[in-house]
């Protein structure tokens, strides 16, 4: 199998590929045409073939989400998640900004087949520059025709696609927050179920799918359900978008099977540590994946094979930390963010998350006493489950994990009462680093 | 009443009136409550801040409460319910971007403006914020500046010139 089929990436870092006419020249909105000419159900059908599995973080099997919105209520909505906030996470705003066009016919296909009307693109608010790119596409599209009162000019469809800022919260980007921003309240979560599929946007049936998730469909349409599905393994199917930071020679954006290797990934296309030293560990999906040790890499990317390696491949973020970083200091920011990010919602997240960050900063100063770590998992394992939405578990499953895999570290800051890497508790510098997202528009 | 929309210039709430209403267009007529953070955000923009009065404002023209403006006011952390410095400088100091060297260079920065536990220096010229992850993890250290341009690959030389420069 050929680890260099570019499905999302293809046109990235040509000149002005986020034009329509750039788009169009290299055969956009083809499938669109195509899509029109089938019956929507038939549309449904490839999706589901493709094994096109969510790309915000769940995984969940993209067509039969589809599947879910009841039969004869109307209207029902779209919303595309562009609110890109769990830390490590940096692919959506590419897409966005090199290829918009592929998301804006993604989203018209999507909605050609659910019979969905109205769709709002929600982008989080520190993102100006790729709302501005996707507002000048999506006036592009409507000038062309391509997106108004009658679809592609000339489906008897009319459809309409804008874009909503968020404001700064990364509870938004949990799927019924995001509903609840965009319905111009505050994103507390919504207790789940009924799911937005039934109950939705202003109660209505509602799709909410990631950027890069819709981004796939008009190559699944264009190249039919199989052909994406044999990119893949198993129940996932097709390329997925990684994106590397943190101790590597070359970071950045990488588009690979959905079932790559990470080590492959790490060592091979980003060229291992900058600083030339082992890898200590590595986040695999996000801040909120349980932390690898660096002798546990060795594992494919694809959802359900992660899982049984005790992580998630969650959003493709991977975060690699090379043997001079300080385990303590990097949950001690991980535990900060969770603590400033929960809504306030329910008790054990938001009184949790502080209680946690406070115990880890406490260990980090060399404070900590023995039965501290131990003190941290039991935190941690009275939040994870015990809230409406998942940040709870977001917030445990770092600390879990750092605590598990490296107790010693811990261990050994309570013992020597300070942190053993002192003022370079964030390891190495690294300033000699190249940038394979270089080229491209951001 | 102090914080009531009517003490608000009039040719500023004209033009954003103006403004509201192609915005007004995106939501269905009956949803008009939806445009909160959108009006929110041009009030910020037009009056310096989302200050009570543009909270009113935006409740009044949105025909909502004045408790359900304030509530998301202060719930989004890209809402100023007090003023800024005429610059706000926000510097990312999640993991990746401190595996880039940012919490140096957030603690030079405060040394260099005199700024203690962050806030706004003397001359009211610049706000410094530390904000989490601006997804820009790839390209880390990252800051936002003024909530308009990303700027990407900082180093503390470059920041320098940057903060330096703002007038």
């Amino acid at each position: 199998m050929s680890d260099d089929v570019k499905i999302l990436t293809a046109r990235w870092g040509k000149k002005d590929s986020h034009t329509l006419a750039s788009y169009r020249a290299d055969g956009g909105y083809a499938a669109l045409e195509k899509a029109l000419s089938m019956p929507p159900a038939a549309i449904v059908d490839e999706v589901k073939a493709s094994n096109l599995r969510g790309r915000g973080g769940a995984g969940f099997a993209t067509g039969m989400k589809w599947t879910f919105l009841p039969k004869d209520v109307r209207p029902r909505y779209l919303c595309v998640n562009a609110d890109e906030s769990e830390p490590g996470t940096f692919k959506d705003r590419y897409i966005i900004a090199n290829d918009p066009h592929m998301l804006i016919e993604g989203i018209a296909i999507a909605c050609f087949a659910l019979d969905i009307h109205l769709a709002y693109i929600y982008i989080r608010g520190e993102f100006p520059r790729q709302a501005a790119v996707l507002e000048g596409a999506l006036a592009e599209a409507r000038a062309a025709g391509i997106i108004g009162k009658r679809l592609y000019g000339k489906a008897d469809f009319d459809l309409e696609i804008h874009v909503h800022r968020g404001a700064g919260a990364y509870i938004c980007g949990e799927e019924s927050a995001l509903m609840e921003s965009l319905e111009g309240k505050k994103g507390y979560p919504r207790l789940k179920p009924p799911f937005p599929a039934v109950v939705g946007l202003w109660g209505k049936p509602t799709i909410i799918n990631n950027v890069e998730t819709l981004a796939n469909v008009p190559w699944i349409v264009k190249n039919g359900g199989a052909a994406f599905a044999a990119l893949g393994t198993g129940k996932s199917g097709g390329t997925r978008l990684f994106g590397v930071s943190g101790n590597v020679k070359r970071p950045g954006i990488y588009e690979k099977p959905v079932h790559y290797n990470l080590k492959k990934l790490i060592m091979e296309d980003c060229g291992g540590t900058a600083s030339g030293r082992p890898i200590q560990a590595v986040i695999p999906g996000g801040s909120s994946s349980p932390v690898l040790r660096g002798d546990e890499i060795d594992v494919s990317l694809e959802f359900d094979a992660i899982k049984a390696a005790g992580t998630m491949s969650g959003s493709g973020g991977v975060i690699v930390m090379d043997d001079s970083v300080c385990m303590v200091r990097v949950l001690s920011r991980v535990a900060k963010f969770y603590a400033e990010e929960s809504c306030g919602q329910c008790t054990p997240c938001r009184e949790g998350t502080p209680w946690m960050e406070a115990l880890c900063e406490k260990i980090e100063g060399g404070h900590g006493v023995p039965g501290d770590a131990d003190k941290l998992l039991d935190m941690a394992n009275h939040i994870g489950g015990f809230t409406i939405c998942a940040l709870g578990d977001a917030a445990s499953m770092p600390v879990q994990s750092f605590v598990k895999k490296f107790k010693a570290d811990f261990e050994r800051h309570i013992a020597e009462h300070r942190c053993p890497h002192g003022e370079a508790a964030w390891g190495v510098s690294q300033d000699s680093r190249d940038a394979v997202i270089g080229g491209m528009r951001s | 009443m102090p914080g009531d929309w009517k003490d608000l210039p009039k040719d500023l709430v004209a033009r954003f009136d103006t403004l509201l209403a192609p915005v007004l267009q995106r939501y269905p007529p009956d949803r008009k409550e939806a445009a909160m953070l959108p009006a929110l955000r041009l009030g910020q923009e037009l009056f310096g801040y989302a200050s009570p009065a543009v909270q009113g404002l935006c409740a009044d023209r949105l025909g909502t409460s004045a408790a359900r403006a304030e509530e998301v006011a202060t719930f989004y952390v890209m809402f100023h319910t007090h003023p800024n410095g005429r610059h706000l400088v926000e510097v990312c100091t999640n993991v990746s971007c401190c595996l880039a060297g940012a919490e140096r260079m957030v603690r030079d920065l405060r040394k260099r403006l005199g700024l203690g536990e962050g806030g706004t220096t003397a001359d009211g010229r610049i706000t410094l914020r530390e904000v989490e992850c601006l997804g820009s993890c790839g390209t880390a250290p990252a800051i936002l500046l003024d909530e308009k341009e990303m700027i990407e690959r900082v180093t503390p030389e470059k920041l320098a010139k940057l903060v330096e420069g703002l007038p």
